[in-house]
């Protein structure tokens, strides 16, 4: 894209995941507990009613697990609906590997929730994780972090050296 | 003058991995110095924008579902994998 910065209503990731929506070693015994628990941390940090979460299992009942979107990684999410309040994004790490049943990508260890009013309020922050999650040693560094706020500083500072690196 | 590629990403829902395939093309196509527009559709609505695609990007999964379709489909495994991107459409366009 031409425009280097968030654009106009585009808000940064580090302003769309708060630390009340990071998760660290969640139990999930199969893929809907696996979405369950990154939908829970959207009601949690407020940006959702729990009617999203089943919303979002629902959407790989219908179209299967697409949502295995690179090795170990499922970006949970549906369409916008009355139970999004706003733009938001959670990361849960698993304390076990789960199987989505994607041929290539499974198993699941790491699961982001998004939730959006709209097709483009998301789009920085959605890139700015993509970016992040794209290197291995930041992907392993998130995988083990031990708290909350560890992973929230790893995506600030990652955001921070992006944005002087322009 | 060329006239541009254009790219459908095709996703379930028009706001997650579609968008993803979108910015991903885009840094691909730049790389490879190719000019196209990328627009990024969901399950939907694919089938009738298909009819002025010149190329899709999807996943395996919709990819099945999608069915026969005119444009070329190009299927990606790894969404944030850039080289995997590049080396795809650099064999489907390039």
């Amino acid at each position: 894209m031409a425009d280097p910065g968030p654009a106009m209503g585009e808000t940064p990731l580090s302003g769309l995941l708060p630390p009340s929506a990071i998760r660290i070693g969640a139990s999930a015994d199969d893929w809907r507990s696996a979405v369950r628990a990154s939908g829970d941390a959207l009601v949690a940090s407020g940006v959702t009613e729990d009617a999203y979460t089943d919303e979002m299992i629902a959407t790989v009942e219908q179209l299967g697990p697409y949502i295995v979107i690179a090795p170990g990684i499922a970006l949970a999410h549906s369409r916008p609906s009355p139970a999004v309040r706003r733009a938001g994004i959670s990361v849960v790490t698993l304390a076990r590997p789960v199987e989505f049943g994607h041929r290539e990508n499974d198993p699941v260890r790491l699961v982001v929730g998004l939730a959006a009013p709209d097709d483009e309020g998301h789009v920085t922050a959605l890139a700015t994780l993509a970016d992040f999650l794209s290197d291995e040693s930041r992907r392993e560094a998130l995988m083990t972090a031990t708290t909350a706020n560890a992973v929230r500083a790893m995506v600030v500072d990652f955001e921070t050296k992006a944005a002087s690196a322009r | 003058m060329y006239s541009a590629v254009k790219i459908l990403a095709v996703c379930g829902m028009g706001l997650g991995s579609g968008l993803l395939l979108r910015m991903q093309a885009e840094k691909a196509l730049k790389e490879l110095g190719v000019q196209a527009d990328v627009e990024v559709s969901d399950m939907g609505s694919a089938r009738a924008l298909a009819a002025t695609a010149d190329l899709i990007l999807t996943s395996e999964e919709l990819a099945q579902q999608l069915g026969g379709v005119k444009p070329r489909i190009v299927t990606i495994t790894n969404f944030i994998d850039l080289r995997e991107m590049v080396e795809k459409l650099r064999a489907a366009i390039g």
